[in-house]
């Protein structure tokens, strides 16, 4: 009798054990957005600043767009998807910083005594940088509509921005929680964050036509995932994109977000042994 | 009769090779049901890690450890329901309010949201935070936010509380605020407490039953009046103005009528006389015969202080020091200087 229950049961706990971890995730993202929106100074900034990036570069470099190149859309236009992508990076490099405060106060020896889902901890933390990302790419793009950019691609274009946005901020904020958790130091994190994302943002077609980059940082682009997503969104907002271009770029993006989550996972162990 | 708490054996070493920390060797003890169970020792003593072991943070090298009827090796997800933790550090979410913190708690314990709500009032009311339920916590008193801890860990009303040293860094009146909470905890809800504390006083006043652990190892185990009582008369300290002079004063001592026991400690001298008043000026004259100059002394009736020198065979305070700076140099010999006292005196 109970042989032939305990499949059935051992099923409800796993299945009640995914939904658990699934709840807790939503808490733990809802608890991330209330901490952005405690800090208002914080939350201008995370608003602000993408637009600073598109307007700053787009009026620095609007010649540029007169060189062949660039296509027949203007340097706005151009600019749009890579700033997008810029930030969605940028504000993603900070992810880690949360894990560092908790672990110097005791919120995260408390979250480990209880039953939250280990994977929860770090699904928590990536969802909330999707969320923020979603947000600061709809602000790029209302202020380049405001400054005169029209994009052909339309909604399904600006839904793959999106997407390519998102996948990069939780590659690149998985990658900031592992360094945090292996680290454990806001100081490192910091120099380890500004290390790599400016280099990644020029060693790509953020802001350049790809003809036009230096053989040797082409080379890197090619490897660089800010500038898989960088092409692919640019290409979503054309009027008639190459979708297999699109889709290739994205898959890329999605297998290297499954790479890193599972490094962070790890990490995420590796701290757990070490407590 | 089951016990809340039991641990046998347990083994913990930190790192590996020669750089290896030998933080537990050997622990053992048992809590019965619904009692406030102290761990005292000073610094780096083994104390946390073995409120880590219990609250499946951390695991054992081999010992076992049960709470509340689960092995925490075999079932730390059963075991993560059955008890409450309050850490060493603050581990409330500063940014939220006092009753959001308890309520992102409840919820991750799979509390229903009207659960949450009675259960939340209760406890603000109780530890006196209902006022300032609203307010963000990063504005509260140091006290409150301790109870705040304490009460994020009692929301899912747990069988076991754990408490890793809960006064630490709280001003003397706060303290005793938090004392009389603790007491409360066992009486309202039959919580079984494991406490772990570096004060003396603390553990004297809270703890039915305490173990003392030094070095990773249980060196007394009793209620606190048990382990006072074991101690016979007044302890008498000398301190003394040149440590140089540490020998002759020992010689000294023991040679006066009605001392008993003597531990050195660097440049003061403990010793156990049966009358206090009557023993002085004997030991006195004893030290004045040979020409060693004291620099204070004093008479004072037994405190866990003396249980502890007694067993771990060096002052708390010293070893405190000592544990703190991650044994320095001279502390270390110091605390070697006092061990070889102390075993030259089991001999």
């Amino acid at each position: 009798m109970s042989a032939t229950l305990a499949p059935a049961a051992q099923a409800r706990t796993a299945g009640g054990q995914r939904g658990a971890a699934l709840r807790h995730a939503v808490y733990l993202t809802g608890r991330s957005l209330r901490i952005l929106r405690r800090e208002p100074v914080y939350l201008a900034f995370t608003l602000i600043q993408p637009m600073v990036w598109l307007l700053l570069f787009g009026a620095l470099f609007e010649r540029v767009a007169d060189l062949p190149g660039f296509g027949d859309i203007s340097y706005l236009e151009y600019l749009t998807p890579g700033v997008v992508v810029m930030t969605a990076m940028m504000s993603a490099g900070w992810a880690g910083s949360q894990f560092i405060d908790d672990m110097q106060r005791g919120v995260m020896d408390r979250n480990l005594t209880s039953p939250v889902s280990r994977g929860a901890l770090i699904t928590g933390a990536l969802a909330y940088q999707a969320v923020v990302t979603v947000v600061q790419s709809l602000i790029v793009f209302g202020v380049g509509l405001l400054a005169g950019a029209r994009y052909d691609g339309g909604v399904a274009g600006v839904l793959v921005v999106l997407l390519c946005a998102t996948l990069l901020a939780v590659i690149f904020a998985a990658l900031s929680c592992a360094v945090a958790l292996t680290l454990r130091s806001q100081e490192s994190l910091i120099g380890v964050s500004q290390f790599l994302t400016l280099p990644l943002a020029f060693m790509s077609t953020v802001m350049m036509a790809p003809a036009l980059l230096p053989g040797w940082v082409g080379t890197v682009a090619r490897y660089n995932p800010v500038d898989w997503a960088a092409r692919a969104s640019r290409e979503a907002l054309l009027g008639s994109p190459d979708w297999s271009a699109v889709f290739g770029r994205a898959g890329l993006l999605a297998a290297l977000t499954l790479v890193m989550a599972w490094l962070a996972t790890r990490a995420f162990r590796a701290y757990q042994r070490s407590v | 009769m089951q016990h809340a708490i039991e641990a046998k054996g347990l083994v913990k070493t930190y790192g590996k090779g020669a750089k290896a920390v030998r933080a537990l060797s050997g622990v053992g003890f048992a809590v019965p049901r619904g009692t406030v169970f102290g761990l005292l020792g000073p610094n780096g003593a083994g104390k946390s890690t073995t409120t880590k072991i219990f609250t499946t943070l951390s695991t054992p090298d081999s010992g076992t450890a049960v709470v509340a009827g689960l092995d925490v090796a075999k079932e730390p997800g059963r075991v993560r329901h059955a008890i409450g933790y309050v850490p060493q550090k603050p581990c409330f979410d500063p940014t939220a309010t006092g009753r959001e913190n308890l309520t992102l708690q409840g919820h991750v314990y799979g509390m229903s949201g009207s659960d949450i709500r009675t259960r939340g009032d209760q406890l603000l009311e109780r530890f006196g935070l209902a006022d300032a339920a609203n307010r963000i916590t990063k504005t509260w008193s140091g006290g409150m936010q301790r109870k705040l801890d304490v009460a994020l860990a009692l929301m899912h009303r747990p069988q076991v509380l754990f408490l890793d040293e809960p006064t630490t860094g709280l001003d003397p009146e706060a303290r005793a605020d938090m004392w009389a909470e603790i007491s409360g905890v066992t009486q309202a809800d039959g919580v079984t407490v494991l406490l772990t504390t570096h004060y003396l006083e603390e553990a004297d006043q809270l703890a039915d039953r305490l173990v003392i652990i030094d070095r990773g190892q249980v060196v007394a185990e009793g209620t606190p009046e048990e382990l006072k009582g074991g101690l016979e008369g007044d302890a008498v300290q000398v301190e003394l103005a040149d440590p140089s002079q540490q020998e002759a004063a020992h010689r000294a001592v023991a040679a006066v009528r009605g001392v008993g026991e003597i531990t050195a400690d660097g440049a003061r001298l403990h010793a156990r006389v049966g009358n206090g008043a009557a023993t002085l000026p004997g030991l006195l004259a004893a030290l004045d015969g040979a020409g060693v100059a004291p620099a204070s002394l004093t008479v004072a009736r037994p405190s866990l202080d003396d249980v502890y020198l007694r067993h771990a065979g060096r002052s708390f305070h010293s070893a405190d020091r000592a544990g703190l700076a991650g044994a320095t140099q001279t502390e270390v010999e110091v605390s070697t200087a006092a061990r070889r006292t102390a075993s030259g005196r089991q001999q």
